[in-house]
């Protein structure tokens, strides 16, 4: 490095000789390329660019040259200090990126770790397939109707064209409340847990003036034990439409309309006839296997587990409803007429999503549940 | 209804080729259920013959009896020689016919038969039982067949074992299908084929010297016919195709006389009963039972009679209950019978009350043959004709002879009619038939119709399940074909989607989940003890419970009060399989009866409840509110990489309350409380205002200990329907000032047990409307600060909706703050 500030002739100044200008660049430019870093370069640049640098002390020289040679060494130097400002700015840019480029590599982490840090949670697949059928009439214009689990007779039954002696009021089927006395005979409380959704429908018809298209989703209640295909406790959908003028192609037309809402639009149902007292005519619903496309009847070497190789998923019961259940709940049958439907999600969730045993559905394991996210 | 193929034929004449397939399909098509088509001697393959056994010889030395036998079959083995076969069974001697199965054929079941040694002896054959053929599961040893057959004929003809079966599940409104005559009917109709009705005979009509009957009971009984036959021959059996028919349609052949009275109701539907005349004491009577009378039934049981239950009587009292079930008293003896066999038999051919028998029988929980069709109504006209064809088999099989008295009493009655508009299906369908096709289906499947634009229907008197026009309806519609009904959607008025609640339901659900709970939902039957697992106070509320009269299980009669013993059940299965770390949550009703409500009134169907009367029925109903509860253990967020987790706990609970309620747009207050099941320490109570919706917190240890859920099990439960109460309506948006924000903190020492909720409300309440929001970060505890103290601290940011706060506006805002929180909480700003 050169050596600072020493005795001078006023007239001939050793450091501004041009080949001394020179050197001291080349010393600069020199460290500069040498610089191995940021840091190292900032030290490079204290050393040749700083106000105590060679170069810089070099300029306060000039002030003593004599007037002549004054604008010819302040060219110089000034050459010479821009050549090392323009180095130094060059080599920190290099550097940084450099710089940065290490940083990138050193703060690489491992972005396959795992992160189940915040639980996930679900819900249940009943409530979003109910959900889900219940949007697809909501979207026609349905309203969803709702009521109590616990439920009188007359509704349950009664207002339904079941009357006293029909077999589906036994214990065998029916979860009958208490009565008062606390005897056995429970049948006399009048209050029953619903074994179905249809008492929803007649209060709909009881709370609204006809036209009345409804949706009833809820939980209902039969007395059967638990098992692989059983629960005493089930989730049902039942459909209620009243107006004038509806038919039985009308109920085909919005079955056919769910199941292609569900399951695609190639998929029909079909209609068997069947007896409920509070339908007539009464049908049992069907629609086509969605898996196979009937593509299995008849044929061994292409077995459809979902449907038997029936060719045919049984879905539910549904049919007119019948005019004594509308003088029941006064609404005129020579006016209005109507449809109903009904099935259990369970069974549809069952064929859906492959479902083995009724009691997965049931038991709350979180394992079961967690799969089914927050839709279906 | 068991339907053989072959007897089915005799009434229709069925295309020759037609497979039971086949048939299956046309009924399903007409609206039979027919659920399976069983093959009768599918894979059996003969010889199969009549044989006559020459000779036994006893075979010693084995554990069972073993017989070596030659068997007389005819020509059969081509050569006419006795065959030699080694048999098991012992329920035959020499000289029987029996069948006999020899080598090159093959059983049902595959089962080939060949010449083979066993027993030390060459066996060149089988002499087969009768579940050995397929012909039922009897397998008292072999068949013996009636002497007549000769030896050689061939034995699958002769026992019709190769047949098909159709069992058709008959719905509560098809009576008429439990027969041969209603299938054969119903096929018929879908064929386009005439029906041969076995139920037309010429009968004699009543006249006086039949035997007598009283029936005091019109109502109950509106036809009772009865005739006699005499003389049957002890030793007459049944033929084998009656026998056969019997077995196929799935009845066991019994005697001679019991045979043809189940074989005349299967083929006409018309339950009938025979009585030993000899046993019968006087007249036959039909009454109500009196209160105590007992019986002693077929089955061997004795029976007290309820004074609803229709019987059968005679001099001696009941000697049946009627359309049910007979006495033994009176029972027809067999021919193994000591006593001797009945020679002189009673047929009754009766028409009962459905509802009567239904009600008998669910009574006494019996269920026969007889029962099951009553109740779904039998063809009154049909009664006769069935004793008639009763009368005819029995005198051709057992050689007997008919009386000429015929009883019979019949209430009188006139034939129903319906009217309807000639285009009423095609109204119900919602396509066109025309008059024309609804006036040719009608009058197939029974009716006489009459009338053009309006006609006038008389049912047939076996479809007593045709009572009104859609009944009509259904009968032109289904024999049209549900399939070829048209598909096509009504005109809805516009609808306005969910209800506000059903919305919020879904939100909280989703809120739920996302912040991790699984969604459970649990049974709602419960056990009482439950109550004091949960460490509820004798007189708590929840105690109150909605029982059910018959559980599915002693140990659960009730309905849940809370959503907590179902959510605990449900955490405690999925931690006892292994899932540690758990948040489950549930939405459902919970049942609060009062235990007054009054039981609700009997309203008629004919027409609308008044509104009183609806609010009678719903004031017989407990209270159902609907509630959302979530449990939690173990870690709420687990240990891992990136540090230690943390466990579930209280607060975690609080703050699922929070989420509830956030999503109803309810701020909700907290308040430090006592109430079971939780910790008295960390019970927190929930408010949406002043009204008290739920509690969270950790599960007091005792319950936790009684439950045997995991340590610090914490919960939460509110009731939505309060919370969606509390809802303010749409949000008010908030002005975003764009000014920059003023930050300051404050550290508060206060008495230990000063909740936090009070200071930071009266922080935020002192510190006005610059105020934008206040939160507690920190909490410090220790010497510093004294005994019994906690120092809270919070960062306050203070922003004007207008201008850039100056340093003195923010302070004197924060001054304010820790003033009011000084004067209500007793707070001292740190270090001051």
């Amino acid at each position: 490095m050169s050596a600072p500030n020493k005795s001078y002739d006023p007239v001939e100044v050793e450091t501004l000789k041009p080949e001394e200008i020179e050197r001291m660049r080349d010393e600069a430019l020199a460290a500069i390329a040498s610089a191995a870093d940021v840091d190292a370069l900032r030290e490079v640049k204290v050393a040749h660019a700083g106000d105590r640098s060679p170069l810089a002390l070099a300029n306060r020289e000039i002030g003593a040259l004599p007037p002549h040679a004054k604008a010819e060494a302040g060219k110089r130097v000034g050459q010479a200090r821009g050549a090392v400002n323009q180095a130094l700015k060059a080599r920190q840019e290099v550097l940084e990126a450099e710089r940065d480029d290490r940083v990138l590599v050193e703060e690489a982490v491992d972005v396959t770790l795992p992160y189940d840090r915040r639980p996930e949670g679900a819900r249940h697949p009943l409530t979003t397939l109910s959900d889900r059928l219940a949007d697809i009439f909501v979207a026609m214009g349905y309203e969803v109707a709702e009521g109590p689990e616990v439920e009188a007779e007359w509704f349950n039954f009664d207002a339904l064209n079941i009357w006293a002696d029909h077999p589906a009021r036994t214990m065998q089927d029916t979860f009958f409340v208490q009565g008062k006395e606390g005897g056995k005979d429970g049948e006399e409380s009048g209050v029953v847990l619903r074994t179905h959704t249809s008492p929803v429908q007649i209060r709909s018809l009881l709370d609204r003036e006809p036209p009345v298209y409804v949706i009833c989703p809820g939980r209902v209640y039969r007395s059967d034990e638990l098992d692989a295909t059983h629960t005493p406790v089930f989730t049902q959908i039942e459909l209620l439409a009243i107006d004038e003028g509806l038919t039985m192609a009308d109920l085909k037309g919005t079955l056919d309309h769910m199941v292609q809402s569900l399951f695609g639009d190639d998929i029909t149902t079909r209609l068997r006839p069947n007896y409920f007292p509070f339908t007539e005519p009464s049908a049992e619903m069907d629609m086509v296997c969605y898996v196979c496309r009937g593509e299995s009847v008849g044929n061994p070497d292409r077995p459809c587990r979902t449907c038997s190789s029936e060719g045919w998923i049984e879905l539910g019961g549904c049919g007119m409803v019948n005019p004594r259940v509308l003088i029941a709940c006064g609404v005129d049958p020579q006016k209005y007429s109507g449809f109903a439907f009904g099935f259990g999600i369970e069974r549809m969730l069952m064929f859906r999503h492959k479902v083995e045993d009724m009691r997965d559905i049931v038991e709350g394991d979180v394992r079961f549940t967690l799969p089914f996210g927050m839709e279906i | 209804m068991r339907v053989p193929l072959s007897w089915l034929r005799e009434y229709v004449d069925l295309p020759a080729g037609e497979t039971g397939r086949d048939v299956q399909a046309k009924l399903i098509s007409v609206g039979l259920e027919v659920e399976t088509v069983e093959q009768l001697g599918a894979g059996l393959k003969g010889p199969l013959v009549v044989g006559k056994v020459l000779t036994i010889e006893e075979l010693e030395g084995f554990k069972k009896p073993i017989r070596f036998c030659t068997v007389d079959v005819g020509t059969a083995n081509s050569t006419g020689e006795p065959q030699e076969i080694v048999c098991g069974a012992t329920n035959f001697s020499v000289g029987d016919k029996v069948v006999v199965i020899l080598p090159g054929g093959v059983l049902p079941g595959n089962f080939e038969i060949s010449a083979r040694k066993t027993y030390g002896r060459n066996s060149h054959g089988m002499i087969c039982s009768a579940r050995e053929l397929g012909m039922g599961d009897d397998h008292d040893g072999i068949i013996v067949l009636p002497p007549e057959h000769e030896a050689g004929t061939d034995a699958i003809e002769l026992l019709e074992l190769v047949d098909e079966v159709l069992d058709i599940a008959v719905t509560p409104d098809r009576g008429y299908c439990l027969s041969m005559r209603g299938v054969a009917r119903e096929t018929a109709i879908a064929y386009g084929l005439p029906l041969r009705d076995p139920a037309l005979l010429d009968v004699p009509g009543p006249n006086s010297y039949g035997y007598p009957v009283e029936v005091s009971d019109p109502a109950g009984c509106d036809r009772f016919t009865a005739r006699t036959v005499t003389g049957l021959a002890p030793e007459a059996r049944s033929p084998i195709w009656l026998q056969r028919r019997l077995q196929k349609a799935g009845m066991r052949p019994i005697s001679l006389a019991v045979d043809v009275t189940n074989y005349v109701m299967l083929e006409l539907g018309q339950p009938l009963h025979a009585y030993d005349r000899g046993r019968i004491d006087g007249p036959i009577g039909v009454r109500r039972a009196q209160p105590g009378e007992k019986l002693t039934t077929l089955d061997g049981a004795v029976r007290v009679l309820d004074p609803e239950d229709l019987v059968i009587t005679d001099n001696r009292g009941p000697i049946g209950l009627a359309g049910v079930m007979g006495g033994a008293n009176t029972e027809i003896a067999d021919h193994d019978d000591t006593a001797g066999a009945t020679a002189d038999v009673v047929i009754e051919a009766a028409h009962f009350d459905p509802v009567s028998i239904a009600r008998t029988a669910r009574r006494h929980k019996l269920t026969s043959e007889a029962s099951k069709r009553f109740e779904r109504g039998t063809d009154p006209q049909a009664a006769s004709a069935a004793a008639q064809r009763t009368v005819d088999l029995l005198v051709l099989l057992a050689g007997s002879t008919a009386e000429s008295g015929v009883t019979e009493i019949v209430a009188p009655s006139a034939p129903h009619t319906i009217s309807i508009p000639a285009d009423h299906p095609d109204r119900v369908a919602g396509m066109e038939y025309g008059r024309e096709t609804v006036v040719r289906r009608l009058q197939q499947v029974g009716c006489d119709v009459y009338g053009s634009d309006e006609l006038v229907v008389t049912v047939p008197s076996w479809r007593p399940d045709l009572t009104d026009p859609n009944d009509l309806a259904e009968e032109v519609i289904r024999l049209e074909g549900y399939e070829n009904l048209p598909s096509t959607l009504p005109k809805l008025p516009s609808g306005r989607g969910l209800t506000e609640s059903q919305r919020l339901r879904r939100r909280v659900g989703r809120a739920l989940a996302g912040a991790g709970y699984v969604e459970v939902q649990a049974y709602p039957f419960i056990g009482e003890g439950v109550f004091d697992q949960l460490g509820l106070d004798a007189d708590d509320p929840r105690r109150v419970t909605v029982k059910l009269a018959n559980p599915l299980s002693d140990q659960e009669p009730a309905l849940r009060t809370t959503l907590l013993p179902g959510l605990l059940g449900t955490l405690r299965r999925n931690e006892g399989r292994g899932n540690h770390d758990l948040a489950l949550f549930e939405t459902g009703l919970v049942f609060r009866p009062t235990g007054d409500e009054p039981a609700p009134p009997r309203l008629p169907v004919d027409r609308r409840p008044t509104d009183a009367e609806i609010a009678a029925l719903d004031a017989a109903l407990p209270r159902q509110p609907r509630r959302v509860a979530v449990v939690l253990t173990g870690a709420r967020e687990p240990a891992g990489w990136w540090g230690k987790g943390y466990p579930a706990g209280w607060a975690d609970a609080v703050e699922a309350g929070r989420t509830v309620a956030r999503e109803a747009g309810v701020e909700l207050t907290v308040r430090k409380d006592q109430q079971a099941p939780w910790h008295p320490g960390r019970c927190a109570a929930l408010y949406a205002g002043d009204t008290l919706v739920g509690h969270a917190g950790e599960l007091h240890p005792r319950v936790i200990k009684a439950l045997h859920l995991p340590e610090r099990t914490s919960a939460m439960e509110l009731d939505l329907d309060l919370v969606e109460r509390a809802s303010s309506g749409p949000v008010v948006a908030p002005h975003v000032s764009p000014f920059p924000v003023a930050t300051q903190d404050v550290a508060l020492v206060v008495d230990a047990d000063i909740p936090a909720a009070d200071v930071e409300s009266a922080l935020g309440d002192g510190a006005g409307e610059l105020l934008e929001s206040l939160r507690l970060f920190d909490i410090f505890t220790g010497e510093q600060i004294g005994e019994g103290k906690k120092s809270l601290a919070y960062a306050l940011r203070f922003r004007a909706p207008d201008r850039t706060l100056t340093a003195e506006e923010a302070s004197a805002a924060r001054d304010a703050a820790v003033s009011t929180a000084a004067e209500r909480t007793g707070a001292v700003l740190r270090g001051a």
